[in-house]
């Protein structure tokens, strides 16, 4: 079938990882706006004069021409860069790993079926920009897109009310397999009682309330990254194998 | 699909990088077809190479002996260590001509999404390199690309508080491809424009 016949498509997306191919090519893992989560080819991508450079890079934001494949993986013929982030990330290690993080989470949340996560795709554009961009501590970054991102997804952890119950209020116990915080009722065994301050950040970051996120002292940060971490993996069956590269807060 | 010693030759030709099915069925009838001389020049050289290569246990650059001919060479210090990813990196910076130090073969990049992190490339053979002490600088010449750019990122936060000074190739390096690529006249400009990591 030659390329004439073949559909092009146009989507704003952000590359998640990429994987090298053959000699010179590579797959790249991207997040559209409007197509979801879907993998393209992009030839010649690691030859110094490819006409990409270095959009495609992970954690870029990119404008992206495609020609759709017959299976599942298309093919990128034309980049535009709209956020080039890798450069600014790749040169800052707690950025870095931070942004691993996110790109794995971002394909757990999102499954590779063609169908737009527009929350999930703005959640992940606005993380790494901020890990670019700002001045943020990435692991607060990295913990509030898991947060926001388990809450797009259905699954975060229950904060304000009682995971069981219902029942609202600001509950101490917090249980990752009931689904968060727990009220005395409810609060089965195994359930920690983290520092209330700890619950505090969690909300917080749920909330992109970086005055108050950013004000927490690090015992909480470590406590509610501790938290967050747990319920992500827990919830999403797998462990998030790219989390011990994060440094620890000093 | 083919069985027997056909099948297997098919199946293990595939496994190789770049070749696809295709391409395996087409060389394992070309060796089928070919004179068993040929082959047995060919099944040889896969065992010296297995056999026989290994390496440099100071720089992790491929030779046969214990040490590469880069670091037996008196000519060259270890006052000045270029890193780089794998061993055809090394070839690429020889071929400028602009070297005259000795190399560090990390044997990879950091890579967190494949798992790929510090403890898994040649770093802590690096340290013990260093602290020798008869290095000044370390120029950091992996890829130019984010998994690259990371794992000099990672070495200089390491290296940097121990007093070296670290550089890393100068911009104009194309951006977002593997090192091996660039030509020795590009390669030998951002070599010889290095810049201080800060
Ligand atoms: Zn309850
Ligand atoms: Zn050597």
């Amino acid at each position: 079938m030659g390329v004439s016949t073949r559909k092009l498509f146009r989507d704003d997306a952000v590359v998640l990882r990429t994987f090298k191919l053959g000699e010179a090519d590579a797959i790249v893992s991207l997040l559209g706006r409007q197509r979801g989560r879907y993998r393209a080819m992009a030839k010649g991508l690691r030859r110094t004069s490819s006409k990409f450079g270095a959009r495609l890079a992970p954690f870029s934001h990119v404008d992206l021409q495609l020609i759709e494949g017959r299976s599942e993986l298309h093919t990128v013929t034309q980049a535009v860069g709209l956020h080039l982030s890798g450069g600014a990330i790749s040169s800052d290690w707690a950025a870095y790993t931070a942004a691993c993080v996110i790109a794995e989470a971002a394909e757990r949340l999102v499954p590779e079926d063609h169908q737009p996560d527009l929350d999930v795709f703005q959640l992940t554009l606005g993380a790494f920009r901020a890990l670019a961009e700002t001045d943020l501590p990435p692991v607060l970054v990295m913990d509030s897109y898991l947060l926001r991102g388990m809450k797009s997804a259905g699954w975060a952890p229950s904060l304000s009310e009682c995971a069981s119950c219902g029942k609202a209020g600001s509950h101490r116990a917090f249980s990752v397999a009931a689904g968060g915080a727990v009220c005395g009722d409810c609060r089965p065994g195994g359930a920690t009682v983290p520092a209330p301050a700890s619950l505090e950040l969690m909300r917080a970051l749920e909330a992109g309330d970086w005055s108050n996120a950013t004000a927490a002292d690090p015992r909480q940060r470590t406590e509610a990254a501790g938290l967050i971490a747990a319920h992500f993996q827990w919830h999403s069956e797998r462990p998030l194998k790219t989390l011990k590269y994060v440094p620890h807060q000093t | 699909m083919y069985d027997g010693a056909l099948g297997d030759l098919i199946e293990e030709l595939g496994q190789l990088p770049g070749i696809g099915p295709k391409s395996a069925q087409r060389l394992a009838f070309h060796l089928l077809a070919s004179d068993s001389a040929d082959v047995e020049r060919l099944t040889s050289a896969l065992e010296r190479v297995k056999a026989q290569v290994r390496f440099c246990e100071n720089c992790g650059n491929v030779t046969e002996a214990e040490q590469c001919g880069i670091c037996r060479d008196p000519r060259r210090t270890e006052t000045l260590i270029c890193v780089v990813e794998e061993p055809k990196d090394v070839l690429a910076v020889e071929r400028t001509g602009e070297f005259r130090g000795r190399y560090h073969v990390l044997g990879g990049a950091i890579n967190p999404l494949e798992g790929i992190g510090p403890d898994d490339l040649r770093i802590r053979q690096l340290m013990v390199r260093l602290q020798k002490g008869e290095t000044k600088e370390l120029i950091l010449a992996t890829d130019p690309n984010t998994e690259g750019e990371a794992t000099a990122t990672y070495l200089a936060m390491l290296v940097k508080p121990m007093g070296f000074k670290v550089t890393r190739l100068a911009s104009g390096l194309p951006v977002g491809g593997d090192l091996e690529y660039a030509d020795e006249v590009t390669l030998g400009r951002a070599f010889s424009g290095r810049r201080d990591v800060d």
